[in-house]
């Protein structure tokens, strides 16, 4: 050690030029390189891709990205990228990017069923705007909508929750991390009181044991999981343990793979929870000081459209919402819940989209409901591949108990969308937690529960900011009136002005335009009609309802396709903005090169939508059918305009003045700015206002998060040339803005109290009911949860639709290393595409050979809602158990979603894309 | 779709029969065949295909090959290109070879060319990967490994090796040709992303060496070691023979000091 990264740079230099001696570079081949190296400016960035949030150096020369690479003094990557990331530089330049507002026209006028035809901008945000105002009248606040995503900005989507919730009064926002990390959230509320990790990536230089539960991060977070590699080479003790419904390349360098039946983790969860009691492992100091024990209700069902569900659905696809309806306990479902088999439990806590409430329990009620799970009940209801001995399964179930339970060993946990994509997602989560608190393994250096983020902004923009139907900036909610109190008074508002009614989840947004209750959707940064389940319900919604779907993007998409008017998008690096990846680090970058044509910035396109809608059109009193509030006229939201004279404004100013580019944004935050080193900026001088809007909106966000938990530093700290990224809350320290490694941790987080040693602070002030195994009682005795976080009971439940004679095998949806969510940028790149031109579908030999069927067959995969074409691949990658097949979502020509099942973790309101249950024959 | 890439194969297969045909007269036709023959060492071929010399005199130049082939990727040489004329080879950069597990282009072979003793298609050995470990993203600490992900005999045919990268925290992951599983099929070739594939196929001739056949290597057991330490069967008892005039060493002995 003791050798820098320089000096080991120049000797490996020193000895691959002796290597190659053989063929020099000429002197001049060498000088022609320089010169042309010569204009090339570099300036730090962040990776397009995952929620890893590498950090990358772009280069451009002429308004172009000539050439990108991994920074080397980004602490996630040091200098490495995977090979999404080598190809950072060519995702802009796709040969069919769009560069021109299209809008579906006959004869030059708007027409549903009309061909896309260019219009101007001006052209095609009147045509927008007249069409919103139309839907908003007709339907109030909530029948229009925004699918927004967590591959927005940080100010992308700060405007749009702004402009949502405070112009338009709707909470009909909802970003695609719905699909991806909204278990995780209800968890991290229910569990923490307070949203995201406690950790950090540092864990994985400091743990003895990964174990991956639903996360196959040799592929979905490659340089992550290089770090995790090099520990397991330069660790003895390092112990890698893959827990998955099939056997992927995380298993290479795994000691142990534990392959599950889908909805299986629930149970192996509860069994090591078990095995810590039986062990006499349960941490008490801890648990007495930082934890209380918790349950809540089981009949919760499983997220189908709660009303009129045999209006929409077909005879074929009632066969498994009717399951929710009347549910019947199975056998495995009667030993796990203490019921009796064959029993019909009414799902009766559908709570819309409020969490099902909880309850405290005794640990003896706690130990109780864990007494089924012992290590045969478990093995057979959770053993994934039929062809593995009960003896073997049981053996590695041990092996994993006494990993966890090993007072000397630290523990990480990690999962993503094996966890989160589940249709009891957010209890999976919770016992994650739930066995971390019992062990005191939380919140420690190389000791947590670590939940990874699968896009670059989940964390940054969709649940930081807020983006969601239910939530506020700083982990708000609309539906607790001291929240809008605070988000009224940062926003300026009237009182009353936010609306008290949470809007219409990611899914629900697709059954209100299949049901005609929103009539005008706006879609950026993202792909509904191909990342969203059981797609051909709301790929008839969008073209034979009567609405408009308005597409911004880079590329003609799925989405795009379905829409009625196109907006060319500008990409990453051809604005400025701010991401934050999974262990809450903010990082930002500059424009770095103009959109090319007539592309705009999403948060242009926003605000010159604000520009075209007055307070007077959306502040007086709405419509909103089902709001019920106290301080609220039911159904309704009042006018707030008189209000809204008194404190200055007026009814003809327009949402952009009134909100965004106000006398104090504008005076506070001018453009051109210092910071910008002469980087340009496309929107700040589109808009010609002379403020700088990102810079703006960062600042004034800040304001939600500073004091709570959530501190960020200042804009222009992220951008020192010095800076890359800061893990909040940063807190200013003798003058140095200082990040938190630890969350809840005395030792490095500045909010817990002096001599706590572990505090989850997320929960102070609040109390709960106590309660026995089965009910909350009757709330006269409460419990103080200040401080700790909650050990939940949750029981294992069934899949609500499972393999039969007719559907007979599970299919389990994913992503591939090569490609980029829904291939929209990474199938535009040559290289990659060629690399991984189709999806396939992995399938057991066997159950290839049985079927008739050799690799590279054509087959249909087809469930009771819809199918797809796709070749068979016996081999590669992915190893699935028989009964089991594995299809990648990235490619449109494989559009496996049509197939999928729109059931959803009823808490969080994900879908689960992990099981459903399909046949496969021959095409 | 599928008709018509039957009738371009069609007219592809015809073209080079007869470009070779109509344009060289017999005699010339079959001194570029003689040239070709000595010249080329690069041609890979279809599946099953005999070692080249064999190969170049049994097959009949008839494309049935390269019509049977579902994807495209046989093509029949033409005149000029180092590779015999009307013989089937492919590029796998721009079209590998799939694997199809029935080897229809095989089958097709009317002479056995393309040899029918090969009965399980991964059992083929029409090349060998090879990685230029200089230009490899993997090599460099790089998490791409297509050409891992890619292999149809992935884990046999190509390997990962990790190790620390020293430079940081992360670890190498680096992909191993091994020639006992590789097909030399080219899905590798085709995948990998770099602008020159940094993994190609090559002819086993032009990269395989060979260790002498006098040694074995100590710690392998390839060659089954008696350990009882008893002399092997003795040389067949040499008949007696008669004084030769001749003998050796006796030149060197007798050139005098």
């Amino acid at each position: 050690m003791g050798l820098t990264r320089r000096d080991f740079l120049k000797t490996s230099i020193a000895a691959s030029t002796a290597a190659t001696v053989g063929m020099p570079l000429s002197k001049t081949a060498e000088a022609a390189v320089k010169q042309a190296e010569a204009g090339w400016q570099w300036d730090k960035a962040v990776c397009r891709f995952c929620g890893t949030g590498c950090g990358i150096m772009v280069a451009t020369q002429g308004g172009k990205i000539v050439a990108t690479k991994g920074d080397p003094d980004a602490p996630v990557n040091r200098g490495l990228n995977c090979v999404k990331g080598y190809f950072l530089g060519k995702i802009m330049y796709g040969a069919d990017r769009l560069t021109q507002p299209l809008l579906r026209m006959t004869n030059g006028k708007f027409d549903k069923k009309g061909k896309f035809v260019p219009v101007s901008w001006d052209q095609a945000l009147d045509v927008m705007v007249e069409k919103f105002m139309a839907a908003y009248k007709e339907k109030g606040p909530h029948g229009v909508a925004i699918f927004g995503s967590g591959q927005w900005t940080v100010p992308e989507g700060y405007v749009g929750a702004k402009l949502w919730k405070a112009g338009f009064r709707s909470n009909n926002i909802d970003p695609n991390a719905r699909h991806c990390m909204a278990s995780a959230v209800a968890a991290f509320m229910q569990t923490f009181g307070i949203d995201e990790p406690a950790g950090n990536y540092d864990d994985i230089e400091t743990t003895d044991t990964a174990v991956l539960w639903g996360a196959n991060m040799a592929e979905m977070h490659p340089i992550l999981w290089s770090r995790i590699t090099n520990r397991r080479l330069t660790h003895k003790d390092m112990v890698v343990v893959n827990l998955s419904t099939y056997g992927n390349m995380s298993s290479d360098i795994a000691d142990i793979e534990i392959v599950f039946r889908p909805s299986g983790d629930l149970a192996i969860q509860n069994y090591i929870a078990r095995e810590i009691v039986k062990r006499n492992a349960v941490n008490w100091d801890f648990v007495h000081k930082h934890a209380v024990f918790a349950t809540g209700p089981y009949d919760i069902g499983y997220g189908f459209r709660p009303a009129k569900a045999d209006q929409f659905n077909s005879a074929k696809e009632m066969e498994v919402v009717k399951n929710e309806q009347a549910h019947v306990i199975d056998k495995w479902e009667a030993i796990a819940q203490r019921k009796q088999e064959g029993e019909v439990v009414k799902q009766s806590n559908i709570l819309g989209a409020k969490p099902a409430a909880d309850w405290a329990i005794s640990f003896e009620d706690f130990a109780k409901a864990l007494e089924p799970y012992d290590l045969d009940f478990v093995t057979a209801v959770a053993k994934g591949n039929p062809d593995e001995a009960d003896a073997e399964f049981k053996a590695k179930l041990q092996k994993l108990a006494d990993l966890y339970c090993d007072p000397k060993r630290k523990v990480v946990s990690y999962w993503t969308m094996g966890f989160n994509q589940h249709q009891r997602g957010t209890w999976v989560n919770e016992q994650c937690y739930m066995n971390h608190l019992l062990l005191g393994k939380q919140s420690m250096p190389g000791n947590g529960a670590f939940s990874l983020t699968g896009q670059p902004s989940a964390c940054g923009t969709a649940r930081e900011v807020g983006t969601f139907s239910h939530r506020l900036p700083a982990d708000m909610v609309v539906n607790v009136k001291k929240h809008r109190d605070t988000a009224e008074k940062v926003w300026k508002l009237p009182a009353n002005t936010l609306n008290p009614a949470i809007g219409s989840h990611y899914v629900k947004i697709m059954r209100d335009l299949e049901d005609g209750t929103v009539k005008w959707a706006m879609v950026q940064v993202n792909n509904p009609w191909q990342n969203t389940s059981n797609l051909n319900h709301w790929i008839k919604a969008a073209r034979e309802m009567d609405n408009f779907i308005v597409c911004c993007d880079a590329y003609p998409t799925v989405s795009a396709k379905v829409a009625d008017l196109v907006l060319p998008a500008a990409m990453i690096y051809e604005k400025w903005g701010f991401y934050g990846n999974a262990e809450r680090r903010t990082q930002c970058w500059r424009q770095q090169v103009p959109p090319p044509g007539q592309a705009k910035g999403d948060l242009w396109i926003l605000l010159e939508m604000a520009k075209r809608i007055k307070l007077k059109d959306v502040w007086g009193e709405q419509k909103v059918p089902g709001l019920k509030e106290a301080g609220f006229e039911d159904g309704k939201l009042p006018s707030v305009l008189d209000e809204a004279m008194k404190m200055g404004y007026k009814a003809d100013m327009s949402l952009y003045e009134a909100l965004f580019a106000t006398p104090d944004n504008k005076q506070s935050y001018k453009w051109p700015d210092a910071v910008a080193k002469g980087h340009a900026n496309h929107i700040a001088e589109t808009l010609k206002d002379g403020w700088f809007p990102e810079k703006a909106m960062f600042e004034e966000y800040r304001k939600f998060g500073s004091g709570h938990g959530h501190d960020l530093a200042p804009f222009d700290v992220y951008y020192r040339d010095d800076v890359r990224g800061l893990k909040w809350p940063v807190v200013e320290k003798e003058g140095k803005w200082t990040e938190t490694r630890w969350r809840f941790n005395e030792d490095y987080d500045p909010y817990v109290k002096k001599g706590a040693g572990i505090e989850f602070y997320g929960n102070n002030g609040k109390s709960m009911v106590v309660g026995d195994l089965d009910k909350p009682g009757d709330g006269s005795k409460k419990v103080d949860i200040s401080g700790k976080a909650k050990i939940y009971f949750r029981p294992y439940a069934s899949p609500v639709e499972q393999p039969d004679k007719e559907f007979n095998l599970w299919l389990c949806t994913g992503r591939v290393l090569e490609h980029w969510h829904s291939g929209s940028m990474t199938r535009r790149v040559p290289e990659l595409h060629r690399a991984v031109p189709a999806a396939v579908c992995w399938m057991h030999p066997k159950d290839a050979e049985s079927r008739g069927l050799k690799r590279n067959d054509l087959i249909w995969v087809e469930s009771r809602r819809g199918k797809v074409k796709v070749r068979v691949e016996t081999g590669g990658r992915n190893r699935v158990p028989r009964g089991l097949v594995y299809v990648p979502w990235f490619d449109e020509g494989v559009l496996i979603n049509k197939v999928t099942l729109d059931s959803t973790c009823p808490i969080s309101k994900e879908t689960d894309f992990k099981k459903c249950s399909v046949k496969v024959y021959k095409a | 779709m599928a008709e018509a890439n039957v009738t371009r194969r069609d007219f592809l297969v015809k073209l080079a029969q007869g470009t070779s045909l109509a344009a060289t007269g017999a005699f010339l036709w079959a001194h570029l065949l003689r040239q070709e023959a000595r010249a080329q060492p690069y041609a890979l071929r279809p599946p099953g295909a005999l070692s080249e010399l064999d190969f170049n005199a049994m097959c009949i130049k008839c494309g049935q090959c390269v019509t049977a082939c579902p994807y495209d990727t046989l093509k029949l040489a033409p005149a000029g290109g180092g590779i015999p004329i009307g013989t089937p080879h492919f590029t796998p950069r721009k079209v590998p070879c799939y694997l199809c597990p029935d080897i229809p282009c095989m089958n097709a072979c009317p002479t056995g060319a393309l040899s029918p003793e090969l009965k399980n298609i991964n059992d083929s050995r029409m090349g060998l990967a090879v990685i230029d470990i200089e230009n490899c993203l993997s090599w460099k600490g790089l998490r791409c490994e297509i050409c891992h992900r890619e292999c149809p005999l992935k884990g046999k045919a190509i390997t990962l090796e990790t190790h620390p990268r020293q430079l940081s925290k992360h670890a190498m992951f680096v992909p191993l040709v091994h020639s006992d599983a590789c097909t030399g099929c080219g899905i590798c070739e085709r995948a990998c992303p770099t602008q020159e594939a940094a993994i190609r196929i090559l002819p086993h001739n032009l990269v395989q060496g060979k260790i002498g056949e006098h040694y074995r290597l100590g710690w392998t057991f390839e060659t089954e070691i008696t350990q009882d330490f008893k002399p092997a069967a003795p040389a067949a008892p040499a008949a007696p023979a008669e004084v030769p005039k001749q003998a050796p060493g006796m030149d060197y002995l007798n050139q005098g000091l």
